[in-house]
């Protein structure tokens, strides 16, 4: 089984990614697009599997947002690691929509982007490539600290200051 | 200045050990090429013609005696002695070795500096006018709000991967020395009725291909709010900017795009959600970062004695007397002054200046300007707060340094870009062209009678060389292959910043300097008295201009 980064852990990715243009659905946990998840919503409800959704960088979370904030698993996908839409993805979920799940990065995403995805909500990170991924997790603890608020800190620097 | 304490050094010293990790995987092979590329250029490493070449911030181009001296070492140790003042006011290394840069950054976090940020899809050094808190016409010193951004730019975890690179400016005088609407944000420091600060808040300027003014989109933001809402025109920008084609990716393309109107009401609409939130500053925190911008111990001065005296002195030796009248400005506190240290003598490249010369530079500002030195988007240096009275003795050590020649803001101030002998975009080089025309206008009274004259030469579209907002541009262009030459006339980047407009046909590169002399030629003849190239230009437009220089031969 494929395996992931979670909460600074190796574990098994027991989800599938199902593609946006794909209308069967797999057995098991599985990870669907945002057309798909509106299309079959009935359908996916009575699944054995549990069910989580994948959105694209380019996606207006606003529009749906409110209703995918109880899914135990959300995916944001960086069609290029240097395509940083997923970044403000990540903290609006969090901070205005208080989703409190997984936010699972995938896609073409790499190690040295870990520690600020991090700090943007992400917890979850299941890479397109082979790689260590014990080793890969050292990338978490680049800072000790940080100026910003995010959503590992929600309290600035200059207040905190001694 | 600001100085750090055990939080920015923590900051800056983990960046140079994630840096350092990420080299030695590049160089195991660990890191794609394609992967390595952001994760150097966030550090300032840019690969290019020749060697790599290593961008320094120079957070809102101050620096103490300190750090320049600092520099000095690493050229010598790092590189071939010699660094290149940019137009960010960053400072570039142009041959260090990739392996070695890590070492490089560490040495620069010893003095407090680093390179984050200073090149890549993030937001850049911002910057300011070389003369803040000693302008005459200051609203209010605009470098603490320089570095409350500073700190919040740093790392920002959202805005690592923009579409593409961020600039900010602000501006704090009536005067604008700080080109701030020409930046991505130009930020204007203002007052309103009752008399508190707050920020006129201004997007989408920018040169580069598409060069754009910027445009206002609030009109007075309280200070408080300033990160909250930079915040959300980021956020604005990270998801909406357009990341298909790079040169459509600066924000200037979608506030044009969308009509500023709609941009403001979209950050307006971003920013309520944000607005108060827990980046929302307080006095506390605007009175610490301004503490370290206090004010030196001025001396009571007896100002006409000490004026009298420099008259006497300028009267004996024409030399410092044109000095004073080029280099020297007065500032707010009665007999002081600032001076600005020419980094273009003629015959060197715009900018370049030695390991000697940075050393000399540092002992000049611990005599003469309480330690601190600043560099200028024009590619000088300036010490400001320096005693009238000592005046003539400074002009006596920077001259024996080469740092004294009489020429800022005329026609051999000119800000060039490094163009194709460094830089593997150029279309042209571009500091044979600045020093060909040092060298046809090297009659200092001549340069003189000429008087204020900017002279801007980029060595292709990207205009590092700031070619649009020169009063004379020139600009680099590949035909078929040879370097050709394209003429602008009449940009400023002053408080009516405007840009320049295209000549005629470009020249090569002998016929360049013919022209612009021709230019001058026009501009002489038909001045009105005390009026400037720019003033002449306005008034007579371009037709008379390009008449003669593309006038066949008789
Ligand atoms: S203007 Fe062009 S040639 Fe000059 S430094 Fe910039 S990219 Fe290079």
């Amino acid at each position: 089984m494929p395996q992931l980064l979670k909460d600074g852990n190796v574990i098994d990715n027991s989800w599938q990614l199902v593609d946006a243009d794909t209308d069967a659905l797999p057995q098991g946990d599985i990870l669907v697009s945002t057309s798909q998840w509106h299309k079959q919503q009935d359908i996916l409800a009575e699944r054995a599997g549990a069910v989580g959704v994948w959105i694209d960088s380019h996606e207006e979370i606003e529009a749906f947002a409110d209703g995918i904030i109880d899914l135990p698993v959300i995916a944001i996908n960086f069609p290029k690691f240097a395509d940083g839409r997923g970044f403000s993805l990540a903290r609006l979920l969090r901070e205005r929509y208080g989703y409190s799940g997984e936010i699972r990065a995938i896609g073409e995403i790499i190690r040295d982007q870990l520690f600020l995805m991090q700090r943007c909500g992400f917890n979850a990170f299941a890479f397109d490539t082979e790689l260590d991924l014990a080793e890969a997790s050292k990338s978490l603890q680049d800072f000790s600290d940080a100026y910003q608020v995010a959503v590992d800190q929600p309290e600035p620097l200059f207040k905190r200051r001694a | 200045m600001y100085q750090y304490d055990q939080y920015d050094q923590k900051i800056v010293d983990e960046r140079v050990e994630q840096y350092r990790d990420q080299t030695n995987r590049y160089l195991a092979g660990d890191i794609s090429e394609e992967e390595f590329l952001p994760l150097r250029l966030q550090n300032g490493l840019y690969v290019q013609r020749l060697a790599p070449m290593l961008r320094i911030a120079v957070p809102y181009g101050l620096m103490s005696s300190h750090q320049v001296r600092k520099i000095a070492d690493i050229s010598r140790q790092y590189d071939k002695g010699y660094v290149h003042f940019t137009t960010r006011q960053n400072i570039q290394l142009n041959w260090p070795r990739l392996e070695e840069v890590p070492d490089i950054l560490a040495e620069l976090a010893s003095v407090e500096m680093h390179a984050i940020q200073t090149s890549g899809n993030c937001i850049r050094n911002t910057t300011t006018d070389q003369f803040a808190g000693v302008a005459n016409d200051e609203i209010e010193d605009p470098r603490p709000w320089c570095e409350i951004i500073r700190q919040w730019s740093t790392l920002h975890p959202e805005f690592a991967f923009l579409p593409r690179k961020f600039k900010i400016a602000v501006c704090g005088s009536e005067e604008d020395r700080a080109a701030f609407l020409l930046h991505d944000i130009g930020i204007q420091l203002v007052k309103n009725d009752q008399g508190e600060t707050g920020f006129h808040i201004y997007v989408g300027g920018g040169l580069g291909r598409t060069p754009v003014i910027a445009s206002s989109i609030k009109a007075f933001l309280p200070k408080e709010h300033l990160l909250t809402y930079l915040d959300a025109i980021l956020r604005v920008y990270n998801r909406y900017g357009n990341r298909n084609n790079k040169y459509k990716a600066r924000i200037k393309i979608l506030v044009r795009a969308w009509t500023p109107e709609v941009f403001a009401e979209r950050v307006e609409a971003e920013w309520l959600h944000l607005k108060d939130g827990p980046a929302t500053l307080n006095g506390h925190e605007i009175e610490r970062v301004k503490g370290f911008f206090t004010q030196p111990d001025y001396k009571a001065v007896d100002s006409d004695v000490v004026s009298a005296d420099v008259q006497a002195l300028a009267t004996e030796h024409k030399g410092f007397s044109r000095w004073l009248d080029r280099n020297v400005k007065t500032q707010k506190q009665t007999g002081y002054a600032c001076v600005t240290l020419s980094l273009k003598p003629a015959g060197v490249a715009p900018g370049d200046v030695t390991d000697q010369q940075l050393e000399t530079i540092a002992d000049l500002a611990d005599r003469f300007s309480f330690g601190e030195i600043r560099t200028t988007h024009n590619q000088n240096i300036v010490l400001a707060d320096v005693l009238q009275s000592e005046l003539f003795n400074l002009w006596q050590l920077a001259k024996a340094a080469g740092l004294a020649t009489p020429n800022i803001g005329t026609i051999n101030d000119m800000i060039c870009c490094p163009g194709g002998d460094y830089c593997s975009l150029a279309n042209a080089k571009s500091i044979p062209v600045a020093e060909a025309i040092q060298r046809k206008f090297d009659d200092l009274d001549y340069v003189y009678d000429l008087g204020d004259l900017e002279l801007n030469i980029s060595g292709c579209m990207n205009a590092c060389g700031h070619h649009h907002i020169g009063h004379i541009g020139i600009l680099g262009v590949d035909k078929k292959g040879e370097e050709w030459y394209q003429i602008q006339l009449g940009g400023s980047a002053d408080k009516n910043a405007a840009l320049g407009k295209v000549l005629g046909p470009s020249l090569s590169r002998d016929a360049v300097v013919d022209s612009i002399e021709t230019l001058l030629d026009v501009y002489i003849e038909n001045r009105l008295e005390q009026e400037t190239f720019l003033k002449t230009y306005q008034r007579i437009g371009l037709e008379k201009f390009k008449e003669r220089v593309y006038a066949p031969a008789s």
